[in-house]
């Protein structure tokens, strides 16, 4: 295989790792209001992601650090194309991270509900906008023969685009309950699972809308064929939701996000962002690629690293696997008296 | 102002700031994870309450760090991408590298220090800080990397067809003799500015004999720290200074605002130019030593700003190649005298307190507590220079910012971005000093009684 079509490949399991992490911490923090009625809940859910969520986001710097070193073309055209909705993401990404680490740091309701807003807001932005740019780059944008993006912010805005953000707005929501219902105990444990059997149903409808359509309009088997797949294991999903069966809806769940990505990467293929104004302007795995050399040394990189970060990621899910209940969260908040 | 200058102010804006709390992350993450080690090795209980006094301190720190980097890695497409298609074969990989070898570590070991104080055995523990540690080095190292490939090209070609700069070894980029000294500077210059916190910070509670048993120890630690890492980073300046002149001489001629060819050169210790930077008016300067600190010797040649110029423009051709003059010459000076004021102060701080003293001297503890903002002050004017002293070239005699920027964002999008970035900043900034203050005015924590490890339902030891 070229190694253009390894690196694009990657790319596409850096996007769907950082979708299946981010997307239950995303999920998390979009339930806060929801699930978490007073501060101990609410500190209870954040503390199920708390020494995972920075490690998750790390997936989007890789997958961006990848695409600047084995597509430096896609990279500059995407990133100075999609301006504004990028940097919507960065302030929500920045208050968002700011926001677990300091919201728990003085006891006033004030400071906390503040906080509060950030991780929802810093949660519910991104898993909408990630959506609506994945949308956009599968249907094509207006490049010129420099490849520089020529559309405007609300070109960006189209139909299709929008139900893509919903989709992954849906299941990301559902993808957080499910893992609530995977990692806390007692009652929030029940309130978790029942809100994730009824998030199922908007997920399975505006997700199989949105793949639907993305079939439809891209006559490419591989990808129809991994829509069908991710379409039947959201299904699978909602069904475990509804028999409680935890850590089969997580694993479905789970499934739906990486195969729709995928979907969405093999429709793309060969083009990694193709041109509305003219299919000569796209930007492809080939016209978009770094040299061999740079290609084939990060290759060895990836290969060496890779399994290691795998590694020691699953070891922190391990140590920390254990179910969370409210009586874990200790009842001062950690103040000055406190661990560091 | 274009979109270029408004790229060109954020980027500035941006990356001081993420270099304010990165330098105080890497320097600390040792310093803590040596006062925990102290603790499993002693078992003294003040070694615990520093610990956690200090790792708290250094979290708050931490976030800041983590969440202005986000952007870095996005800026380079959105503000200058012709700069990223130009070098994405080269700038991209050590990029990449970062984020695997060093992000992942720093994220995910600092989650597990954070969270695993009573879920994880004690010397798996403070393993888990020292590779958090080790991370945050990993990742100076291949951002220096990049860094250093902008102000001296190596391992690379030209296409002439498609007029991008290829790689050709990796390992000539990675062991550029530019980061080999950029790295040590860097990394002392990190230890200077975490020794100065400590001594900041311990310095306020002695001064009212406040838990003399935590601060007292640490205000020495963080004074010999400030004086140790000093010495480094003159001695690794020293050869940065020579190393610089060799490959950007221009920038050497900028920071002494030397504008003849002089032989042996005098170091300026204050000079007064004409309102554009172009000519001197008058100077104060001690003999020989400029020609010391370039070239090694006190006689050495140092070539003047005005015979670059023509040197360059012969090159190059013709074209302006004089950075600003005024900014490199000031941010020169201001780089080493913050440095050597911190020093100077971690140096009265030790011996006033030498044998168990509490000196009562008010503008002692208070030069004290201010040494926290001299090393960050270097830190800034260091970067400025290393950056304001390469224009007008982002890539050094290879490619320039004027060709750097992105086309498709237009200056209204620009100036947003800006304005929306400064006022987030700002704002955090006020948050995190705020935060800071509080926790470093209360002081250490009083140990909690140890958990019930055999109930499987305690509270957590650390919890958001
Ligand atoms: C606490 C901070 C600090 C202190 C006290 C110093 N420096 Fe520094 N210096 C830095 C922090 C720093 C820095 C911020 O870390 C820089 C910016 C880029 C770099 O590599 O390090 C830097 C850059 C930098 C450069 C520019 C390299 C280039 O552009 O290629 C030179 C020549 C020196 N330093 C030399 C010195 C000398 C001779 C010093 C004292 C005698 C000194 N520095 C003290
Ligand atoms: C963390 C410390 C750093 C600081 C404080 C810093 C500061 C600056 C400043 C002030 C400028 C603007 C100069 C101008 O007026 O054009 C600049 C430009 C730039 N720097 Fe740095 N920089 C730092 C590190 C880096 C690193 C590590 C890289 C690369 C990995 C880098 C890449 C660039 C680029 C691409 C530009 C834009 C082009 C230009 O205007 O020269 N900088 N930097
Ligand atoms: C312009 C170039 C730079 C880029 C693209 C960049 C990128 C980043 C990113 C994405 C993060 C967040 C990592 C996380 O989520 O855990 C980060 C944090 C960090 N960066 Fe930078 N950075 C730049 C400049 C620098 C420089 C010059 C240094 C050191 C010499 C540095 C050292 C660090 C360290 C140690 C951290 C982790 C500690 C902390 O967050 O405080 N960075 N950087």
């Amino acid at each position: 295989m070229e190694l253009t079509t390894v690196w694009f490949g990657l790319i596409a399991v850096l996007w769907a790792g950082y979708f299946l992490l981010e997307g239950f911490d995303f999920g998390v923090g979009i339930l806060l209001p929801v699930l978490g009625r007073d501060d101990r809940e609410r500190r209870l859910l954040i503390n199920t992601i708390g020494p995972v969520w920075d490690g998750n986001e790390v997936w989007l710097l890789v997958a961006g650090g990848a695409t600047f070193a084995a597509f430096p073309e896609w990279y500059a055209t995407l990133f100075s194309g999609f301006y504004l909705p990028l940097l919507i993401i960065l302030v929500a990404l920045i208050v968002r991270g700011v926001a677990f680490e300091y919201r728990g740091k003085r006891d006033h309701a004030a400071w906390k509900r503040r906080w509060d807003y950030c991780i929802i807001g810093g949660s519910l932005v991104p898993a909408l906008l990630w959506g609506v740019a994945f949308g956009n780059i599968v249907r094509g944008v207006r490049l010129d023969a420099d490849h520089e993006y020529v559309g405007g912010f609300f070109d960006l805005l189209n139909p299709y685009a929008l139900l893509g953000g919903l989709t992954t707005l849906t299941l990301f929501t559902l993808h957080g309950g499910v893992f609530l219902a995977l990692k806390t105990g007692g009652e929030m444990r029940e309130r978790a699972g029942r809100l994730a059997a009824v998030l199922a149903v908007p997920a399975v409808v505006v997700a199989a809308g949105f793949l639907l359509w993305t079939a439809i309009a891209h006559p490419d088997t591989g990808g129809r064929l991994l829509s069908g797949i991710a379409a039947l294991a959201l299904v699978g999903a909602a069904v475990a939701t509804r028999l409680r069966r935890e850590g089969w809806a997580f694993v479905a769940s789970g499934a739906t996000i990486v195969l729709a990505t995928f979907a969405l990467f093999v429709t793309l293929f060969p083009d990694v962002m193709p041109s509305t104004i003219d299919p000569a302007y796209s930007l492809t795995t080939t016209n978009a690629a770094s040299t061999p050399y740079t290609l084939g040394v990060m290759t060895w990189v990836a290969v060496a690293f890779t399994p290691i970060v795998l590694v020691y990621q699953g070891w922190t899910y391990w140590v920390f696997r254990k179910r969370l209940t409210v009586e874990h969260i200790p009842v001062a908040p950690a103040l000055a008296g406190e661990t560091g | 102002m274009d979109a270029l200058d408004l790229a060109r102010w954020q980027f500035g804006i941006i990356t001081v700031y993420h270099f304010i709390f990165v330098p105080i992350t890497i320097g600390m993450s040792v310093l803590v994870a040596s006062l925990q080690t102290a603790w499993v090795r002693t078992g003294k209980e003040h070694y615990l309450r520093a610990t956690k006094f200090w790792g708290k301190l250094f979290l708050i720190n931490f976030a800041m760090g983590v969440v202005t980097g986000i952007v870095q890695e996005f800026q380079f497409g959105m503000n200058w991408s012709d700069y990223s298609r130009f070098v994405g074969d080269i700038f991209g990989a050590p990029l990449a590298i970062e984020g695997l070898l060093a992000f992942f570590l720093e994220s995910t070991f600092l989650g597990l220090w954070i969270f695993g104080w009573d879920r994880l055995p004690k010397r798996l523990h403070l393993a888990t800080i020292w590779i958090a540690a080790i991370g945050t080095m990993l990742s100076a190292y291949f951002i220096l990397a990049a860094n250093s490939w902008m102000q001296h090209p190596v391992g690379y070609e030209i296409n002439t067809e498609t007029g991008r700069a290829e790689l050709n070894s990796i390992g000539a980029v990675l062991t550029n003799s530019t980061t080999l000294v950029t790295f040590p500077h860097t990394i002392t210059a990190c230890f200077l500015t975490a020794g100065a916190v400590l001594l900041a910070v311990s310095a306020w509670h002695l001064r009212k004999r406040h838990q003399e048993d935590v601060f007292r120890p640490s205000l020495k630690l963080g004074a010999w720290v400030v004086l140790v890492a000093g010495v480094g980073v003159m001695i690794t300046g020293d050869l940065q200074a020579r190393i610089m002149t060799e490959q950007q001489p221009m920038k050497m001629a900028a920071a002494e605002a030397l504008y003849e060819t002089s032989e042996p050169a005098s170091f300026s210790l204050f000079t007064i130019g004409s309102l554009d930077g172009r000519e001197e008016v008058a100077s104060v300067r001690i003999p020989g030593v400029l020609s010391f600190m370039a070239t090694g010797s006190p006689s050495g040649t140092v070539e003047g700003i005005n015979n670059l110029q023509q040197e360059y423009a012969e090159k190059y051709g013709p074209g302006d190649y004089v950075p600003y003059v005024p900014i490199t010459y000031w941010s020169f000076r201001l780089m080493i005298g913050f440095g050597l004021l911190a020093m100077l102060v971690a140096a009265a701080a030790l011996w006033a307190v030498r044998g168990g003293r509490t000196p009562t001297s008010r503008w002692l503890w208070y030069s004290a507590v201010a040494t926290i903002f001299m090393p960050l002050l270097s830190n800034s004017f260091g970067w400025i220079f290393t950056e304001m002293g390469r224009q007008p070239w982002t890539v050094f005699g290879v490619f320039k910012t004027f060709e750097s920027g992105s086309p498709s964002v237009s200056t209204a999008e620009a100036a947003t971005s800006l304005i929306v970035l400064t006022l987030l900043y700002g704002v955090l900034a006020v948050v995190e000093v705020g935060l800071f203050l509080k926790y470093a005015g209360a002081g250490a924590p009083e140990l909690p009684p140890p958990p019930d490890l055999e109930d499987a339902d305690r509270p957590l030891a650390f919890a958001y």
